[in-house]
């Protein structure tokens, strides 16, 4: 569009026309796009009865060049979305998704990039729960049954990314499609709730909604998604890829 | 060979002045849970870069002596060494006595012991702690079963062949209990296969120390001392399972001084990690191998003393080496991007602050006291203690 706008005309009427022009233009696309997207969401939609499978493989691609030092809307996101209110007490507050600040030690480069349950193919929480409350949905997604988590927090000590929060304290100001619950783990649920109703997670929206699009959510599964594409067209890791968990949450340029 | 007679403990103003101190400290604990578990985890000094504490310490230095408390037993059912008999049925009672000890301060510092149920019916088998609930109420089923084997003269018979049984079961119980930490991959300091022989003689070792301990409080409690031919060779015993927890410690550390990639944990551990290396150097080598072996293995310092301070220094240091080992193992900071230096509202790349707070020195101790309340009325309740010997001094 801004190529369009840089050719030489040389009517004096055309500049006033051309921004009609543009404008149209452009209110018909979202116009003609924002129901395909929200047909996309719904096609991504899961009926309430219907099944988990193995068909999607949810995930989420983090361009490290495009995410802000300093900002942490994602973070505000999450905690606004599952009703996570800090006591004053960063030790013990729970933390589903944090800003690490990274140095390269030989290089000096710096970056920041958000944190989070890497929602493992083989995850060491889901392995070593002794009650088998940490699980993993066939979509990838892994989850904490709070209903069975005894809280002895041994998946705590398994996770490699510490991507986990113990609740150390009564809560307040729960949300309904985030159930929480005091002496029990819990961590990044992708937004578990959003995503079945065929909805991008909080975080994501968040960046998109600062303009950073840092985050990319997708199925890993689905050859036609962007996140699949991404994927493809450039390199990403894995965080501690010595562990070989061959992670759902993929960071690249970094 | 002469049959072992064998009686209950005598009531005396010392034995109840002692269960009595023991209930204060068994109600403190108690105390100190319901406190952890009403208010919530936050009044500990555990947080979610220290997820285990001061309790753990505990519980584990507990079952792991639990196993090795059997140590008496095995030595005489199942290696056929007959002068050890008379000490048998309290090398059992101290053993259940112990793992229900450890126990409950596992349990207790669960953040939902309410759902102590749950871990009873819902199992994940591809967790080792799901096996170890096996294998922890495995070995006291099979503890209870050979105290009775041994209590009952028509079972007698079958002695040998359950004491083959818990032999094996508490190797494998240790076992489980070292793969707890050995299993923890994404850990450097835990994740090892070392772990596992290395849990099994510190249970050889713990076991004996806390059998001299509370054998010669029981027999001091009726007014004779524990057999002195038998507390000479426990202690020499002692003194070799002392040594052989310190080969697998030496070889545990060199292996990772060997390892660019672990040399920052073992220097955090070993030189500038404070109160941890003060912790391993002074509380782990030298007041409980060093001086213990000391103490136990030279014929120089053979004193009245040299045993149960030897029996002391090694459960001091016993507890030492699990604090560096388990806190000092989280404290550490874990590296999640390699090459990189880290910093977070999360405490990443920075060593964690704990410090132990009351309720969790409540409970462990608490545990502690309700090993020791359990063995000391057991040997009330039923005959586990032999009668003298004409020859045994009294004290």
């Amino acid at each position: 569009m801004t190529r369009l706008m840089n050719c030489p005309d040389p009517s004096p009427a055309a500049p006033a026309r051309r921004t009609f022009f543009t404008q149209a233009g452009v209110g018909v696309a979202l116009l003609a796009l924002a129901p395909g997207v929200r047909l996309v969401d719904l096609a991504r939609a899961r009926a309430e009865d219907e099944p988990v499978t193995s068909a999607n493989r949810w995930g989420l691609l983090i361009d490290t060049d495009k995410c802000q030092s300093g900002c942490d809307e994602c973070v505000s996101a999450c905690n606004e979305e599952h009703g996570i209110v800090g006591h004053g007490r960063p030790e013990t507050d729970a933390q589903w998704i944090r800003k690490v600040d990274l140095k390269d030690d030989q290089t000096g480069h710096e970056l920041s990039i958000p944190v989070l349950c890497q929602h493992c193919e083989e995850p060491p929480c889901v392995d070593v729960c002794p009650t088998g409350a940490s699980f993993r949905r066939d979509d990838g997604i892994v989850l904490v049954d709070k209903h069975i988590c005894i809280g002895c927090r041994y998946c705590m000590m398994a996770c490699p990314f510490q991507a986990r929060s113990f609740i150390h304290e009564e809560l307040t100001g729960q949300r309904t499609h985030a159930p929480r619950g005091k002496g029990t783990v819990e961590s990044c649920t992708l937004c578990v709730h959003r995503v079945d109703k065929g909805e991008q997670p909080a975080c994501v929206e968040a960046c998109h909604r600062e303009g950073h699009d840092a985050l990319v959510f997708g199925d890993l599964n689905d050859a036609e998604d962007q996140l699949t594409k991404l994927t493809r067209a450039s390199a990403t890791r894995e965080l501690r890829p010595e562990l070989k968990l061959n992670t759902s949450v993929r960071y690249t340029r970094f | 060979m002469s049959q072992t007679i064998f009686h209950p403990s005598r009531s005396s103003r010392a034995f109840w002045g002692t269960c009595g101190v023991l209930v204060v400290l068994v109600l403190t604990g108690l105390f100190a849970a319901h406190h952890m578990e009403s208010a919530g985890h936050w009044v500990t000094g555990m947080t979610n870069r220290v997820v285990w504490g001061m309790p753990h310490v505990f519980a584990v230095f507990l079952i792991v002596t639990a196993s090795g408390a059997l140590n008496v037993a095995s030595i005489a059912s199942v290696f056929g060494r007959s002068d050890y008999k008379s000490l048998s049925r309290l090398s059992g009672l101290l053993a259940a006595a112990l793992l229900i000890g450890g126990l409950s301060v596992l349990v207790l510092d669960l953040g939902r012991p309410d759902r102590l149920i749950v871990a009873m019916t819902h199992y994940n088998f591809r967790s080792i702690f799901a096996w170890n609930i096996f294998l922890y109420t495995g070995f006291l089923g099979i503890v209870v079963v050979y105290l009775w084997m041994m209590f009952e003269p028509r079972m007698n018979r079958f002695v040998t062949r359950v004491g083959t049984l818990a032999f094996a079961w508490r190797i494998i119980l240790t076992t489980g209990t070292g793969s707890i930490f050995g299993f923890l991959v994404a850990r450097e300091t835990f994740s090892s296969a070392l772990l596992a022989p290395m849990f099994i003689a510190m249970s050889l070792s713990f076991g004996t120390a806390v059998t001299l301990l509370l054998g010669a409080l029981v027999f001091r409690l009726k007014g004779e001392n524990l057999p002195a031919e038998l507390t000479g060779k426990l202690a020499r015993l002692l003194g070799y399972f002392v040594l052989s927890v310190s080969l697998f410690v030496a070889v545990s550390h060199l292996t990772h001084l060997y390892s660019a990639g672990h040399q920052g944990i073992e220097r955090f551990l070993l030189i500038d990690g404070r109160p941890y290396s003060l912790l391993f150097w002074i509380g782990q080598v030298l007041l409980g191998t060093l001086v213990p072996a000391v103490l136990l293995l030279s014929d120089r310092f053979k004193h009245a003393v040299s045993v149960p301070l030897g029996a002391l220094l090694v459960v001091i240091g016993g507890l030492a080496q699990l604090y560096v080992l388990i806190i000092g193992g989280q404290a550490y900071p874990m590296s999640i991007v390699s090459g990189f230096s880290e910093s977070s509202t999360f405490f990443d790349g920075v060593i964690a602050m704990y410090r132990p707070s009351l309720p969790e020195w409540g409970l462990g101790v608490g545990g502690m006291a309700l090993a020791a309340l359990i063995f000391l009325v057991g040997t009330r309740v039923l005959p586990f203690l032999p009668v003298p010997t004409p020859d045994q001094p009294r004290a």
